[in-house]
Formats: structure tokens, C-alpha cells, sequence
């Protein structure tokens, strides 16, 4: 029992991590733009949100904790947004190819991210940020202890819960609202969205823009919460990256999905350390390899099935990945 | 009734292609207008500039008397003018109500909400008759449905002038009916149609004035009250033109393919082709005249085995030499037929679409054929090269190189690629479609003299074609399609242009009255 309710207490932070960027996808590829860029775009966004918030609490000369998760907050969903809007500018300004885009965006995300991660730190502790740390993974609700369950529930840090509320206000936008409907319609026939009189450019732009800020914020709460406020350069963030991706793949493009699927992947993330456990098994070293390939698996079955199944509600937008042209003919 | 809508000298240009050529045209308030015109004569166009989809490169558009810029789909909405597209511009995944509440945030009040779209819509339906399940998926919906729903859209943003592009042209005779008997109650309502069609019997039957276009060019407009399908064609097609194409009487005419029974029924379920019977011969070129659209693709795609036939369908080949066994084609894959020596060099709209890769040179694209040439694992490069050589040589194929990518070269260059790479390889039968089109001048004729001397040298050739004019004095005989069905089967060297129009628009082309 206390090993599940470990496991359960580790899979919901990293849910978390890949809930944002999968929700900041799911956005981005509703308007057809597909971005692989999302491992570079959360790269970016943890980065700025590290940087922004070692720089406050070196220069200032009493860091307030408030001012302290603005100011991270800020410089994460800024560079995050920048690094949608390099995307954007490429793919449906220029209209390049969006895959070698996206690629391209996630190597220069983790190269930036790492080389001032480096140039910054020069040396210095890597817990270089505990303020910001202990303000996001404050917890917010003082009764967590009380139970098993109030511990599952209660006992994180803010970020946690508006994964949450973001992931509830983006299915409604998507399916409550005429800008959802117009942005569904512009990931599925751009040619009919923009014939009825809807901006696909302003639509492709502010979905990939705001998607990536929402990818980045994963980023950021990798390093600042998840990490204890340590900036690491491994590639870590890059893995989470993919595993988001994999996870909107998995949603079928859903919002609401994303929130108990995100939960469902870090329960399957960490089913090697807490399996062998609870029952009672002695395993080896790579066998716990083979165990992590599980979320990748089961979204490979997921897109199967799906496929398989021909549901057209379940299928990606129709016209992801392709660039609109209006005088195209 | 006033002038709704004004077009004053519009010009369109595509690259070299003039799509519109200083075109004049009046829509006056609550009539049923026809936009009559061939393929290709730029009626679609034309009206894509007033729903906003193209601009003008020159002219002027005015409506009720003001001149307007329409830069977009939204700005023609605005001017209350909406177009229903011949490709329907709907979202599958959406319901017919989510497909009618797109982009309507101007005309809407307070909170969002998709059941009072549906009961507008519902008004909409009842007022004109339209029949319309607002709560239906697109993708499970037939062509006529999407139809509707279409024009129940463009009635929902509030449009008075509306343009049908080609509406029937995918409608079965009820639906037909019912459509028009919508478009009156639109009429009756004060609204303006514009109908883009080439369908005469249509045009007279529901049109108050048709409106004519030819190659680019606005020819005139007429009341339909004083019109005749014969007056109309006329109009439409224009006059003989000489072009001086040198034909040879053809010699030792065999027959090479028997088509019996050739029906095809298509994605959609639509019957594209229905009982066509006809022989091509060895010696002679056989001309396939129809307005687009109307089987010509499918009829050349049946014979090269691209296409499923309907059971009962026979095409039969007569190899000819040494008494050889004729051969069913239907059922054999296409790289047989092919190496039976009947070749198929279809140029569609986008020429590039089909038969050549863009991205290779013409060495490349010869090799696409003679890949499987040899025995030897590793490809023989220097056959394709060679052809390619001697392709370009022959034909004046104007490129730095022969492993320049064809995508680079003009379109009349492609297609002389294209032709010639089924031709160099001695085929007993050729079947070209469009093969001149977009052409200049000089290439044309340098297509329809290498045409000549394969049928000089023995060879079967069908050749697809627009321009009545070009079928008359390159072809022999001419197989005239209208809607899927041989409407007759004629002597080039006897018929006339209006007898080809007319078997073109109308099946039998047997004028009324």
C-alpha cells in the first residue's frame, strides 16, 4: 500500500512535466501546425524560467517568493513563446516543411538552453535557484497530510493543479467556443476556414504561439519543482519532450484525455522502480530499460487501434503538417 | 432591375497563362444569371475574384454602384455576395450546423451558441426548401447534401448574390430538379444567382440571361427568352478557325482495341462512365471530345488498367502480327498492358500531377519506365540517359541539362518530356490527353506533327483534347462524351463545330424545337 501510494505520488509531478507540453501541442496541432520542436520549446522555457529566477534572487537584495515566481514565470512563457514564434515565422510565413522545423527548433532549444545553462552556472552550485524552488513546490493546501487520499490529491505545488485548469479551459475553448470552432476548422480544411471568412494565418500563428508558451511552462516545472530547482544539462528534458508528443498522440487530440493520460504515463514511467515491489519480484538492471519503453508502446498500440478503428473524431487534423497557400490550385 | 454587381476590364493572369482577358460583366438584381462557357474559358475564375479568393491584376469591381475591393473571402461576405465552390469547402468532422457557424462572429450577438445557429439555419431551410439534417456529420453525407448544406451557409451569412459553380454537374436529375426549384424560391425572394455551367438545357431551362465566356474573354450576353441551344453554342464554341495541321489520309487501318461495355462507377458511386462501345484503330488518330469531367480520364484509365471496371465491361487488344492472340485488358495489371505497347501520356491540370517526379531530371524520369530493363540488380543509367538525350534533342527541349529537375523547366517543356518519353519507345497504340495543353503555338504543332508520324508509322492514337478546333483537322474520327456516355461517334473531316458543341452539351446533340 505505501508503495503504491509512492508511485502514485511520483506519477503525478511527472505527469505533469508532459501534461504541458502535450496540452500546448494539442493546441498548436489543432491549427495543423505540427511542432516537433516541443522537447527544444520546453527546453527553452525551463531554461529562461531558471535563469530568470537565479538572476532576480542574485541581484535583488531581498527576493520576495511572489515576485520571484513572476518573474519566472515571465521569462519562461516569453521564451518559450518566442521559440513558437521562430516556428510560426518558418512554417506559415515562409512555409517551410514543418517537421525539419520542429527538429530543427528542439536541437537549437537544447543547445541554447544548455550552453547559457553553462555559461550562466559557470562553475556555481547547481541548486542556484532554492527560493524559486521552494515557492513552486510549496504546497498549497495545508491539510495534504491528513490521509492517504488528501496526500494523493493535495500535496503539490501550484503548478500541478493549473496543468489541470488549463487542460479543462482548453476542452471547453475547443469544443464550446466559435474560437475553437474556427481553430478546429484551420487545422482541418484551412482551403474552407479561409473561405468562410477566418484569418488562418492569425489562427496558426496565436495557436502555435500560446501552445508553446503552455509546452514551456512543462519546462519550467521540470527544473524548478520537479528537479528541486536544479539546472542539469542532460537530456532529460529532450526524453520529457518526446513523451509529451507521444501523449497527444495518445489523447487522439483531446484536452480532457490529456489530463488522466499524462497521470497514466508517469504511473507507466515509473512502474520499473514500484512494480517489482509490489510484487514482490527481483529484477535486473536492464530489464528496468526494457519496463521505461512502456508509454512509447502503448502509444504505438493507441495509434493503432485508432487507425485501425477509423473513427474520423479520432484522427489527427486532416491537414496537419501541410502549409495553407490560398492561391494555391 | 438595377446593376447589382459591376465587373469592369478584370484581368487574371497565372504566370503566363491569362485566365481572364479584360472581361465586362453585369449581374443585375434579382435575376438568374448563366455564366456559360467551356472548360477552361475562365468562368471560374472571374467569379473567384468577387467571392475573394483571387484579385484582379487589373479592373474594377463595383457593387450597387461603388467601387469595392475584395481581398478575401470575408470582405465578399461583407458585400453580402457568397459562393458556393465545385469542390466543397466544408470540414468533415463538423456537424452541418458547426459547418454553418464557422467564422460568423460578425453577424452574431452576445454568447456563442450553436443551438441558435441551428435555429436560424432551420428558418433558412424552411423558408426556400431546403431538405437539410442540421445534426448530420459532412463525411456521412452524400454529394447533394453537402450541396445544400453549402448553400444554406452562404443564405446564413446573409448573402443576396449568390454564384453556383457547376451545381449539377455532380446531381442526379431529382436532385437537379429540386435544386431549381430552391434557386426560384430564391429568385422570388430578391436574391441574384449566378449559375457557372456549360450544360445548355440547364442554362434555358432555369437562367433569365446567360452570360458567354470563350477562352478568357466575356463574348456577350443574352436574354435566355431569345436564345437557342444552336444560337448559344454558337457563342460558345466561335468560329472555325484554320489552323493548317497537316493530316494524311490514314492507311492500312486495323483494328487494334475493341471497347464493349465499358461502365465505371467511381469513389464516390457516381457512374462516370455507362455503356461505351467503341474500336480504336492502328493508322488513324481517334479524337476524344467532351466537355471535362465528362469520363474522358476514366475511359483512357480503363484501357491502361488504372481504373476498376463494372463486371460485363470487355476491351479487348489485337496484337495484329503473326496472328497472335487478341487480349483481354480487363484485369491485367498496367505494367502488362504497357509492355503490350499501349502507352498512356495523360497531362493533367497541374501537368506534373501525373507520370513525371519533379524533382528528377529527365534521365531520372525516363528510368521511371525502363527501371526493370536488364538483368542486372544495379539499374542500366545509360539507356534512360540516352533517351533522354535524344528526347531533348528531337523535340527542342529547352533545359541547362538532362539531369536538371523537370520542375524547373516551363510547362511546355514538361509535357514534351512527358509525350515523348511514351512515344520513343514504339507503342501500338498512344493515348494522349490534354498532351497541348497550355502549349505555345510552336510546341503544339511540334506535338501534333509527332502525333502524324506515328500514325503514319501504324500506330493507334487517342487524343484527349479541348479545342474543337485542334480535333477537327489533327483527328480522323472523333468520339464525342457527354456525361459519361458516347453521345456520337463522328468523321472529323465531315462534321462541324457546332455539331461537336452540341454533342458536347447534349447527349445525341439533337437541338429541340
Amino acid at each position: 500500500m505505501d508503495s503504491l501510494l509512492a508511485w502514485i505520488l511520483r506519477a503525478i509531478p511527472f505527469g505533469t512535466i508532459i501534461m504541458y507540453g502535450a496540452l500546448g501541442e494539442i493546441l498548436t496541432e489543432k491549427s495543423g501546425n505540427l511542432n516537433l520542436g516541443v522537447p527544444g520549446i520546453m527546453y527553452l522555457g525551463g531554461f529562461a524560467g531558471f535563469a530568470g529566477s537565479y538572476y532576480y534572487e542574485h541581484l535583488s537584495p531581498n527576493p520576495n517568493g511572489a515576485m520571484c515566481v513572476f518573474v519566472a514565470l515571465a521569462a519562461c512563457i516569453a521564451a518559450s513563446m518566442a521559440g513558437g514564434l521562430i516556428y510560426s515565422f518558418i512554417t506559415i510565413t515562409l512555409r517551410a516543411n514543418q517537421n525539419v522545423t520542429g527538429l530543427a527548433l528542439t536541437i537549437f532549444g537544447k543547445g541554447v538552453a544548455n550552453f547559457f545553462g553553462v555559461y550562466i552556472l559557470n562553475g556555481a552550485s547547481y541548486t542556484a535557484a532554492p527560493l524559486a524552488n521552494s515557492m513552486f513546490a510549496a504546497r498549497i493546501f495545508p491539510f495534504a497530510d491528513k490521509n492517504a487520499v488528501t496526500q494523493v490529491i493535495f500535496s503539490y505545488g501550484f503548478l500541478v493543479y493549473v496543468a489541470v485548469i488549463l487542460a479543462v479551459i482548453f476542452g471547453k475553448v475547443l469544443n464550446r467556443t466559435r474560437v475553437g470552432l474556427n481553430l478546429r476548422a484551420v487545422g482541418e480544411n484551412p482551403a474552407a476556414a479561409d473561405a468562410d471568412g477566418i484569418s488562418v494565418t492569425k489562427y496558426k500563428y496565436l495557436a502555435t504561439c500560446i501552445g508553446a508558451g503552455v509546452s514551456g511552462l512543462g519546462g519550467l516545472y521540470y527544473v524548478l519543482d520537479y528537479n528541486h530547482g536544479i539546472w542539469a544539462t542532460t537530456g532529460q528534458i529532450e526524453a520529457l519532450g518526446w513523451l509529451a508528443v507521444a501523449l497527444v498522440i495518445f489523447t487522439t487530440w483531446k484536452p480532457y484525455n490529456a489530463i488522466w493520460g499524462a497521470y497514466l504515463f508517469g504511473m507507466f514511467y515509473w512502474l520499473y522502480q514500484f512494480l517489482p515491489d509490489i510484487m514482490g519480484w527481483k529484477l535486473a538492471g536492464y530489464v528496468t530499460d526494457l519496463i521505461q519503453m512502456v508509454p512509447y508502446v502503448v502509444t504505438i498500440f493507441v495509434l493503432l487501434g485508432v487507425s485501425r478503428r477509423k473513427k474520423k473524431e479520432n484522427q489527427p487534423p486532416e491537414s496537419l503538417g501541410l502549409s495553407y497557400f490560398r492561391e494555391d490550385r | 432591375m438595377g446593376n447589382a454587381i459591376e465587373l469592369r476590364n478584370v484581368t487574371k493572369t497565372f504566370g503566363t497563362i491569362i485566365a481572364n482577358d479584360d472581361v465586362t460583366l453585369t449581374i443585375r438584381e434579382g435575376e438568374i444569371l448563366s455564366l456559360l462557357g467551356e472548360n477552361g474559358s475562365g468562368k471560374t475564375t472571374l467569379m473567384n475574384m468577387l467571392s475573394g479568393i483571387y484579385f484582379p491584376d487589373s479592373g474594377s469591381i463595383f457593387v450597387k454602384g461603388e467601387q469595392v475591393e475584395i481581398r478575401s473571402p470575408k470582405d465578399a461576405y461583407d458585400l453580402k455576395i457568397g459562393m458556393v465552390h465545385q469542390h466543397f469547402k466544408l470540414i468533415d468532422v463538423f456537424t452541418a450546423t458547426e459547418n454553418i457557424a464557422l467564422g460568423t462572429d460578425k453577424n452574431s450577438q452576445g454568447r456563442f451558441s450553436l443551438r441558435s445557429v441551428k435555429a436560424k439555419a432551420r428558418e433558412i431551410c424552411e423558408r426556400y426548401g431546403f431538405d437539410l439534417n442540421l445534426d448530420q456529420k459532412v463525411y456521412e453525407m452524400s454529394v447533394s447534401q453537402k450541396q445544400t448544406l453549402e448553400i444554406v451557409k452562404v443564405l446564413y451569412r446573409g448573402a443576396d448574390y449568390l454564384i453556383l459553380d457547376e451545381p449539377t454537374a455532380v446531381l442526379t436529375p431529382q436532385e437537379v430538379e429540386k435544386l431549381f426549384a430552391v434557386i426560384r424560391n430564391m429568385k422570388a425572394d430578391g436574391k441574384s444567382v449566378v449559375i457557372i455551367t456549360h450544360k445548355l438545357k440547364e442554362v434555358l431551362e432555369i437562367s433569365d440571361r446567360v452570360a458567354i465566356m470563350r477562352k478568357g474573354r466575356f463574348i456577350g450576353s443574352v436574354l435566355t427568352a431569345e436564345a437557342t441551344e444552336g444560337s448559344l453554342t454558337e457563342m460558345m464554341v466561335g468560329e472555325k478557325v484554320e489552323l493548317n495541321i497537316a493530316r494524311s489520309t490514314p492507311s492500312d487501318v486495323i483494328k487494334r482495341i475493341e471497347v464493349r461495355n465499358l461502365s465505371v462507377i467511381n469513389h464516390e458511386g457516381l457512374r462516370v462512365l455507362t455503356d461505351i462501345n467503341f474500336d480504336i484503330n492502328g493508322g488513324e488518330i481517334l479524337g476524344i471530345a467532351g466537355i471535362s469531367g465528362n469520363g474522358q480520364k476514366e475511359l483512357l484509365e480503363s484501357i491502361a488498367g488504372l481504373q476498376r471496371t463494372i463486371s460485363g465491361t470487355s476491351i479487348k487488344y489485337y496484337p495484329g502480327e503473326n496472328g497472335e492472340k487478341e487480349l483481354q485488358l480487363v484485369g491485367m495489371n498496367p505494367r502488362d498492358i504497357r509492355n503490350a505497347g499501349i502507352h498512356l501520356a495523360f497531362v493533367p491540370e497541374d501537368r506534373l500531377g501525373m507520370g513525371l517526379v519533379r524533382s528528377m531530371g529527365m534521365d531520372e524520369n525516363m528510368m521511371l519506365k525502363t527501371y526493370d530493363e536488364g538483368s542486372s540488380i544495379i539499374t542500366n543509367r545509360k539507356l534512360p540517359r540516352e533517351m533522354a538525350e535524344q528526347i531533348k534533342e528531337s523535340l527542342g527541349v529547352v533545359t541547362p541539362s538532362i539531369t536538371t529537375p523537370v520542375a524547373q523547366l516551363s510547362g511546355g517543356n514538361v509535357q514534351k518530356v512527358l509525350v515523348g518519353r511514351e512515344i520513343s519507345s514504339d507503342p501500338t497504340v498512344i493515348m494522349t490527353a490534354y498532351a497541348v495543353r497550355g502549349l505555345d503555338i510552336n510546341t503544339s504543332y511540334t506535338i501534333y506533327r509527332l502525333l502524324n508520324e506515328q500514325k503514319e508509322r501504324g500506330t493507334a492514337v487517342v487524343y484527349v483534347g479541348e479545342e474543337l478546333d485542334v480535333l477537327l483537322e489533327l483527328c480522323d474520327r472523333i468520339l464525342v462524351l457527354c456525361g459519361g456516355r458516347v453521345s456520337g461517334i463522328v468523321d472529323a473531316r465531315e462534321v462541324t463545330k457546332e455539331e461537336l458543341g452540341l454533342l458536347m452539351t447534349k447527349y445525341g446533340g439533337k437541338e429541340e424545337g
